[in-house]
């Protein structure tokens, strides 16, 4: 029989099993009720209990095979286990029936199981973060046994050309060996970044100015959420735009400057990262800067302050922290991205400083290494991985510290909406 | 002595200049990021309209022999230079499919290839001079038109851009997006749950509660990196499926979920709490009764964010393979399958100028979707507003 | 004796006046109403108020007091609902007057606040900060004589001199206030308008501000709202009574405590509401 034959009748068994469960537990429970003796706990929650003592236990044996099997290799047909699972649920079923009684607190153990699944479920995006950490550190790990990691982190030629021959153990003949440097992968990345956040932060901060200090009502509410609609774009979609309508205008602009741009240069995907950039910024300085009391303005206004000066000296310099943190959170999402740059920004590891040149980017090399049809085990696919654990170290800084921040902020003016 | 008003005045001319000039910067920071917006939409509209009409050609079909074997010989050979080679194709099949129509002869509209296509409309294309004056007859005898594309919703994807539709990466997108929800929803609104309604405030729940804004910053391709790390390469969930993707994608949407479903949860104030527990309820029987159906409108407009958020993403799935080539509406979760972004990057790569609008296209309905997905949103949030 | 001379006063003037107290016209207000979007909340106020005295206005919550208080330096600007009629004049001119300039105005009327709300920078910066914007001081010794100057006037000098460079916030509530006094004070404006300044204050703060008034009525102007009636009967030198935003009765300060014109101020200050 299929596995999938055999899952779907498991299954079914499983439910029956279930229904037996509920329905005698209920009547046994009303039984009792029936006589007059006071019980802890009402029959539907008796029943319930009886379900939850089948199916628990033989789901949770059939996962640990199933994970045993995947992680020692342990041959244990699944015939086998999913019958094993049956008999234990068929003798869950027997003690939930022979839990029935009086003196037994269904609801409370009821709560206590609903409790850990719940629990369970927060683990999840532990594991989540430590599912990511292992599988890049693991690949990287392997990377640094072909590479060593000084190289990577401060060699400047990145030509990983070669590595599938010394994969394919014909090392020997690959005309010169393959180089992992990545300090022109970071350098493009980061040109690219600081080009987005040329126009993000001023954009974004000035935007949220006037949205919190000088616009009327009517338009603060229309505006906000229109800026977001910048934030909900697919990134696919700029990286679209950045390569097919900014690059040409860019290359005719530097043209007409008697200058001479690559269609892959660097300001394209940089000038369109920064307008989806710009309501991160935007949105976060707004409410941080709508957080600053008014006591502190009033203060400054009953000076014989001008509404300007307010602003500059005291309302920017008390929100100071909240817009650190959101203009660290900015740059970390602009280092992540990758669409964008996949798209618009060049595949040649290019050192330069020149942002009409075409470089190339982290998140870019990520991308090739693993989209070929390279073997797994080569170094430009585990490469890949190397380079996320950096972007995953760099980021994840970003943000604590951006998280840090705001706290300080938070704790600073009392407010909890940010 | 202290100075009269009008001394004072006087000093602040150049300081109420100052201040009304930030205010005008300010002012013209946001019009640029609308102005931003406006181009932005105004191009794709540009770009991505024509893709919705399509050039059909109308010809006369003779079905003799030879076309059962070459469907290039059912036309006059002027005609076939302006047809789709996709359409030369069928005629075999359908005249397997139905051999009654062998030795008759009929008048119908079809598609003209991709060529002819870019040709009216004005953009680059390959034709030379003397096929573009035939096509221009054609034009003015009525037998060329430009007409609805109804090919481009029904059709998946095509190497010939007049044949190449979105149905199947749409359909590819609704099972990514069922996997995602499935996944995602039932995880997030728990661990919002427990983080809102049971933890104790300890070491342990401090970590969750940070790991999660964490989470919700991570690159999306370190997501993808996981997916092709542990779902595939350990788990063996076969790659480039809508399973695979729609696994990864949950990961990502859990912190956006979590974060709606706590922020809805902390609204419902306490009293309700305080008055479900003073009747004798259990933290479970509050929560389950009274909290939850409080905050489902919240929960829902924060859910259908989060997946608005997923339908867009494409660099996770890149990495697990979902930019397959797939010409027909596929219909399992196991199988291979690509997803409108995804569509869309695959055709953004294409050499072909025809690609262009289609890519324009696809991106257009993808914004239709989203903004109908998030104005949802916001007329759910709207009209379940509460203020306690 | 005739140390309180009792007649039928103008409108605006007080009942009694203090013949302790000087009697040069600081700011005059005549039929004085204000509407927030629909309801009144002033209503034909009228009342001189006299430099270099204290003039406190007292009255239960809600009756207008600071309402009024933010009309001397057009606080009330910064709320959008609010419509304001009558004339409020300072050196003959008509505070709300198109023409007037409110920052030139707040210039000249200082403010302090119920709570506390030094700037988020350093002591030292909290005071210079207006006075160099203002072009009042621009080198460095200049500046330090200043800041020197007002926080010795507000009293605080002995306690931050040596850590004038920590943030302002740092310092304790009392202490705080009276930094936003020194920062009021640095601008040498003509009034200072005090909005229940001890109300979030320790007894004992009270008391030190209490004195600082009294010290600083020498060099200004104060009007001061309050809810404590002793504080008023402690240092003002005229009181007005405000209710549901009239003002009911403006009196010399002794007179109105010992024996009030109005039956209302009597049921106040002794205690039948309130």
């Amino acid at each position: 029989m299929q596995t999938n034959q055999l899952l779907a009748m498991f299954s079914g068994v499983l439910l029956l099993l279930g229904l037996i469960a509920f329905f005698l537990g209920r009547a046994k429970a009303a039984r009792v009720r029936a006589t007059g003796t006071a019980m802890y706990a009402q029959p539907d929650q008796y029943a319930w209990f009886a379900v939850l003592a089948t199916a628990g236990p033989a789901i949770t044996v059939g996962a640990i095979g199933a994970l045993l099997m995947l992680l020692l290799g342990a041959d244990i047909p699944t015939l086998y286990l999913l019958a094993g699972s049956l008999v234990i649920a068929a003798i869950g079923l027997l003690v939930g029936m022979s839990q029935v009684k009086p003196d037994f607190h269904a609801r409370q153990a009821i709560e206590r199981v609903i409790r850990w699944v719940l629990v369970a479920a927060a683990m999840i995006s532990i594991f989540t973060t430590f599912g990511i950490l292992f599988s890049i550190v693991f690949e990287a790990l392997r990377f640094f046994q072909m590479h060593s990691f000084w190289d990577f982190i401060t060699g400047t030629v990145w030509n990983p050309g070669a590595s599938f021959l010394a994969a394919a153990g014909r090392g020997d003949e690959a005309g010169s060996a393959a180089q992992f440097g990545s300090v022109p992968l970071f350098a493009g990345t980061f040109m690219i970044t600081a080009i987005a956040m040329l126009v993000a932060i001023p954009v974004g901060l000035l935007s949220a100015i006037y949205m919190a200090e000088f616009a009327p009502r009517r338009v603060r509410t229309l505006a906000k959420p229109t800026l977001e609609v910048l934030a909900g774009i697919p990134t696919v979609v700029y990286g679209f735009f950045a390569a097919i309508t900014v690059a040409p205008i860019i290359v005719d602009v530097a043209g007409f400057f008697g200058l001479d741009a690559s269609f892959n240069n660097a300001v394209a995907p940089g000038l369109v990262m920064g307008i989806m950039i710009i309501p991160f910024i935007s949105s976060l300085s707004d409410d941080v800067i709508n957080a600053v009391p008014d006591s502190m303005r009033q203060g400054s206004l009953a000076l014989g302050m001008t509404k300007g000066e307010t602003i500059r000296d005291v309302v920017i310099p008390a929100a100071l922290p909240g817009i650190i943190s959101a203009s660290l959170l900015a740059v970390s999402r602009a280092l992540g991205e990758t669409m964008i740059v996949v798209m618009a920004a060049g595949m040649r590891p290019n050192l330069t400083a020149n942002p009409l040149e075409d470089m190339t980017t982290v998140t870019v090399r990520i991308v090739a290494a693993l989209t070929g049809d390279l073997e797994f085990e080569s170094a430009e696919t585990l490469s890949a991985f190397a380079l996320g654990l950096v972007l995953f170290t760099v980021t994840l800084s970003l943000n604590l510290v951006s998280v840090l921040m705001i706290r300080r902020f938070r704790e600073k003016y009392r407010v909890n909406n940010l | 002595m202290s100075q009269s008003f009008d001394d004072i005045s006087a000093q602040l001319r150049r300081r109420h200049r100052q201040s009304s000039r930030l205010k005008w910067i300010s002012m013209g920071a946001l019009g640029l990021a609308g102005l931003f917006l406006v181009l932005f939409f105004a191009d794709m509209l540009n770009k991505g309209l024509p893709a919705f009409q399509q050039t059909y050609v109308e010809v006369e079909l003779t079905y003799n022999e030879d076309a059962t074997r070459m469907g290039r010989a059912a036309m006059e050979p002027e005609d076939a230079k302006i047809v789709s080679r996709s359409f030369e194709r069928l005629i075999p099949g359908m005249l397997r499919d139905d051999p009654d129509l062998l030795g008759t002869t009929e008048t119908r509209w079809v598609l003209a290839n991709g060529e002819v296509d870019q040709y009216l409309k004005g953009n680059r294309n390959k034709l030379s001079e003397a096929e573009r004056q035939a096509v221009d007859e054609k034009v003015e005898s009525g037998q060329v038109a430009l007409k609805f594309n109804t090919t481009f919703f029904t059709e998946g994807d095509s190497k010939m851009s007049e044949r190449a539709g979105i149905m199947a990466a749409a359909v590819g997108t609704v099972m990514t997006m069922l996997v995602t929800l499935a996944i995602a929803f039932p995880i997030g609104v728990m661990t919002a749950v427990y983080l809102e309604e049971f933890a104790p405030d300890n070491r342990l729940t401090q970590i969750i509660e940070i790991n999660i804004n964490n989470l919700a910053a991570i690159p999306s391709i370190l997501f993808g990196l996981l997916g092709l790390a542990i779902f595939i390469n350990f788990f063996g969930v076969p790659r480039s499926s809508p399973l695979v993707g729609g696994m990864t994608l949950a990961l990502m949407t859990l912190p956006v979920i979590i974060i709606a479903t706590r922020t809805a949860l902390r609204s419902v104030p306490d009293s309700i709490r305080h008055a479900a527990f003073g009747v004798g309820c259990s933290r479970w029987q509050v929560v389950r009764d009274h909290v939850l159906p409080l905050a489902m409108p919240g929960i829902m407009t924060g859910s259908i964010i989060g997946l608005a958020q997923a339908m867009g993403e494409t660099a996770p799935l890149i990495i697990v393979g979902m930019v397959a080539f797939i010409p027909d509406v596929g219909a399992s979760f196991t199988q291979a399958a690509t997803v409108l972004p995804a569509q869309v990057f695959t055709w953004a790569g294409e050499p072909e100028q025809a690609f262009v609008e289609k890519t324009a296209g696809g991106i257009l309905v993808l914004l239709a979707i989203l903004i109908f997905l998030n104005a949802t949103a916001v007329v759910l949030r709207k009209k379940f507003e509460r203020r306690w | 004796m005739s140390r309180h001379e009792s007649s039928r006063p103008e409108p605006g003037q007080p009942v009694t006046r203090n013949t302790d107290a000087h009697h040069e016209l600081s700011i005059r207000v005549r039929d004085l109403s204000l509407w927030y979007g629909q309801s009144q909340a002033l209503k034909n106020i009228n009342i001189d108020v006299y430099q270099k005295n204290i003039t406190a206005l007292i009255g239960p919550s809600g009756c207008g007091k600071s309402t009024f208080l933010r009309c001397l330096n057009r606080m009330n600007d910064l709320i959008p609902s609010v419509r304001i009629e009558g004339l409020v004049e300072m050196d003959g001119r008509d505070v709300n007057a198109a023409k007037m300039d409110e920052v030139a105005l707040r210039r000249r009327v200082g403010m302090v606040f119920q709570k506390p709300n030094p700037f988020p920078k350093s002591i030292y910066d909290n005071v210079v900060y207006a006075p160099r914007m203002h072009d009042l001081v621009s080198r460095k010794p200049e500046q330090d004589e200043l800041v020197e100057k007002a926080l010795r006037d507000a009293g605080l000098w002995e306690e931050v001199k040596d850590k004038l460079h920590q943030p302002g916030t740092s310092l304790s509530g009392g202490q705080q206030q009276r930094l936003c006094i020194a920062r009021a004070i640095a601008v040498q404006p003509d009034v200072i308008l005090m909005d229940e300044p001890t109300s979030a204050l320790d007894p004992i703060s009270t008391a030190t501000i209490e004195d600082l008034m009294d010290k600083l009525k020498q060099q200004f102007t104060i009007i001061t709202v309050t809810h404590n009636m002793q504080q008023a009967a402690r240092v003002a030198d005229y009181t007005a009574f405000f209710h549901l935003g009239e003002i009911i009765e403006y009196n010399d300060t002794r007179t109105m405590f010992a024996n009030p014109a109005t039956k209302k101020a009597e049921d106040y200050i002794t205690g039948r509401y309130g």
